[in-house]
């Protein structure tokens, strides 16, 4: 059979007449016609068939799980070998709340740890700066100084588990709080393991939790890089996230593309300052949101593996099979949750779980129902967890490698999403790369582009929600998570008595050498890990790099 | 006689950075003819009160999800009522618990448009509110 098969004009004849003959007079018939469009707006066929695959080819486009393409896995057993992490995102109050929390979720089967720090320390604030006033352990946990870290992980052996951190701006030095704090468990930073999200870009694009300008920011980041490299081997330095740019409104399409270009874009600047690709391209990870349109998603998550690799290895040169694997974390949406009939929610999260399964992911976060009205509640965390068990033990799926490989469907959306990706990263090449692209607002206006025209349609009818815009019904309260005002009172106590009793001395002389080497553009790292562990907040660290780098102001644009 | 614009201020008071939903609103309310003013993120109460005032709005809107509403917002209001202003409404929209709204509407909040809430909806009630011939 030729490898590049065609159905034949035969074939394509029988379908035009049942497609002319059955399908269209029955559906011209039909009281109720769907939309045959994805969330994200794109128009599917009525049926896809090997017509849609011509030109496809199984060596290219398809390979086998482990090898370029890898369309169909990264690793050549996939599940077989290890089930993806379940990995819930989880922080609230004061690190003692968290330090709960995750024990509980450990002992019911997740296998990886996943922080979410409160508001002021993504923004680099102390619990005590005036911002902080009202938000103090209400998104996440408060962390202000290396005693809340130790307080986080105790009782967590840190040479035994993997942990993942949400935090971008101040990565570096949160990312210095874990190194110090595992030291003082005796564990080598050659041994821990984990991922710091640190993706700065997303951030001026969707998550917005910037702090410094693009240039000093990058810099940062290759520093993390660079560290990560030579001292913590095991780390992944940087989470580079579609997640959020989907949460902010962007199609499948633009999540997968500005995601492999801002990918790119860090890439760039690591091999600027003279970096060897294949010494850190095999610590780079990435995060997708997995959205409500089954097959778009799966198609999407094949599709970037595809274009990742042969960007590591033609545009970039990458010889490391490693350095060309795409590995990555997924989060079901939280924009597609509804606070109508908060139930209905388990149901999205279980289709979009399966998605997220089905399209290879490495990790995986599933929803709490009851997140469009607070932080999970010990149960609804339960169910989120008990769905990614149900779907590795019950479902049957992970018995066979990419199992929808060779979908009609799958494959065509996989090839379609490729060819458009990369469309859409010669732009931003052309445009002169990511973060020129910022500069110009492209990437912002283009997600809120589509946040508006999503709104449109579901407020026109055309996108139906269930319990929003159809199949309403009367509101009944649920419980919630309540998030104390004692939280705030002793993270303000603790962060007042570690001022008190540390050496101020030591803290002066640390930041001072902080800011010196800032200045002079050496590595940071070294430097944050000396402040940490003399116990200056994360506050004062990052007013000491504002000194020096500057802070972004965002144009004002909607 | 043209009848004049109605001018609104989206705010988006203390750190939560999510701007999705009050873009989109902001947008709608101009597409539905009124004069937008954007605060941008990451602004304190003085910040948006001076704003309001200086831009000589009709109407407030607060986009807040980060659960510190029961802290900015009565700010807010103190500050629009010390400064002569109290009688520009307040809305608000994002996550804010139902058993909080209440005590907010007791204090001067107008109204509160939860998730599910269409941009319609919105613009009907401002339209409805707000004096503007």
């Amino acid at each position: 059979m030729s490898k590049k098969a065609s159905p034949g004009p035969d074939f394509k004849t029988a379908y035009r007449k049942w497609k002319e003959d059955l399908y269209d007079p029955a559906r011209a018939a039909c009281p109720e016609t769907p939309d045959l469009t994805t969330v994200s707006g794109r128009r599917l066929k009525e049926l896809y068939t090997p017509e849609d695959l011509e030109g496809w080819d199984v060596f290219q486009d398809l390979g086998f799980p482990g090898q370029p393409p890898y369309v169909r896995g990264v690793h050549p057993t996939m599940y077989h070998g290890r089930t993806w992490t379940m990995r819930q995102f989880s922080g609230f109050g004061t690190p003692e709340d968290t330090n709960r929390r995750y024990k509980y979720l450990l002992s019911h089967g997740q296998t990886g740890l996943s922080v979410a720090f409160h508001l002021p320390t993504l923004m680099g604030l102390d619990s005590d700066h005036p911002l902080a006033r009202g938000e103090i352990g209400k998104c996440g946990v408060a962390v202000d100084s290396l005693r809340d870290m130790e307080i986080l992980f105790d009782g967590i052996p840190l040479d035994k588990i993997t942990t993942s951190m949400t935090i971008n701006a101040p990565a570096a030095v949160l990312w210095a709080m874990y190194i110090a704090v595992a030291e003082k468990q005796g564990v080598s930073p050659r041994i821990i393991s984990g991922t710091i999200q640190n993706d700065i870009l997303k951030e001026y694009i969707a998550q917005k939790t910037f702090i410094f300008p693009p240039p000093a920011s990058m810099k940062l980041i290759v520093d993390t890089f660079e560290f990560g490299a030579r001292e913590v081997p095991r780390w992944n330095t940087i989470s580079i996230s579609g997640y959020h740019i989907r949460e902010a409104g962007a199609t499948a399409l633009q999540e997968l593309a500005f995601t492999l270009r801002d990918g790119i874009e860090y890439v760039d600047w690591a091999r600027r300052r003279g970096l060897d690709v294949d010494d850190f391209a095999p610590r780079l990870s990435f995060f997708f949101n997995a959205h409500n349109d089954f097959f778009e998603e799966i198609a999407k998550y094949r599709a970037a593996r595809k274009i990742w690799a042969e960007v590591m290895r033609d545009r970039f040169g990458a010889r490391q099979p490693r350095s060309w694997w795409l590995r990555f974390h997924t989060q079901t949406s939280g924009v597609s949750l509804m606070a109508q009939q908060p139930a209905n929610n388990v149901v999205r999260v279980t289709l979009q779980a399966l998605a997220a399964v089905l399209g290879g992911t490495q990790s995986l976060h599933t929803n709490s129902l009851d997140e469009t009205y607070g932080l999970p509640s010990e149960e609804a965390v339960t169910i989120a967890l008990r769905t990614q068990q149900i779907i590795a033990h019950e479902s049957g799926v992970v018995n066979s490698i990419d199992p929808l490989g060779g979908s009609y469907l799958v494959e065509r959306l996989t090839c379609e999403l490729e060819e458009e990706a990369k469309a859409v990263i010669r732009k931003i090449d052309d445009m002169g790369g990511m973060v020129k692209a910022i500069e110009l607002g492209y990437p912002q206006r283009e997600v809120a582009d589509s946040a508006y025209w999503y709104q449109r349609a579901v407020e026109k009818g055309e996108k139906i929600i269930v319990g929003v815009n159809a199949y309403t019904k009367e509101h009944e309260p649920i419980p919630l998570l309540q998030v104390d005002e004692s939280a705030a009172r002793l993270q303000l106590s603790r962060l007042t008595e570690v001022r008190r009793s540390r050496n101020q001395t030591r803290v002066r002389e640390t930041l001072s050498d902080l800011k010196k080497a800032a200045a002079d553009g050496l590595n940071v790292m070294p430097f944050l890990i000396s402040s940490v562990k003399a116990y200056a907040t994360l506050g004062e660290i990052m007013d000491t790099l504002k000194d020096v780098y500057g802070e972004y102001r965002e144009p004002i644009t909607f | 006689m043209t009848q004049k614009k109605i001018r609104v201020l989206i705010a988006k008071p203390g750190l939560d950075g999510h701007d999705r939903g009050a873009k989109v609103i902001c947008r709608a309310l101009r597409d539905a003819g009124m004069e937008v003013i954007y605060t941008g993120l990451r602004r304190t109460p003085e910040e948006i009160v001076s704003a309001a005032i200086q831009e000589d709005v009709d109407i407030i809107g607060l986009s807040i999800l980060s659960g510190a509403h029961d802290v900015l917002f009565p700010r807010i209001l103190d500050l629009l009522k010390g400064q002569e202003a109290g009688d520009i409404p307040v809305i608000a929209g994002g996550i804010i618990p139902e058993k909080d709204i209440p005590h907010l509407k007791k204090i001067g909040l107008k109204e509160v448009f939860l998730p599910g809430s269409s941009t319609q909806d919105i613009i009907r009630w401002i339209e409805d509110h707000v004096p503007h011939s």
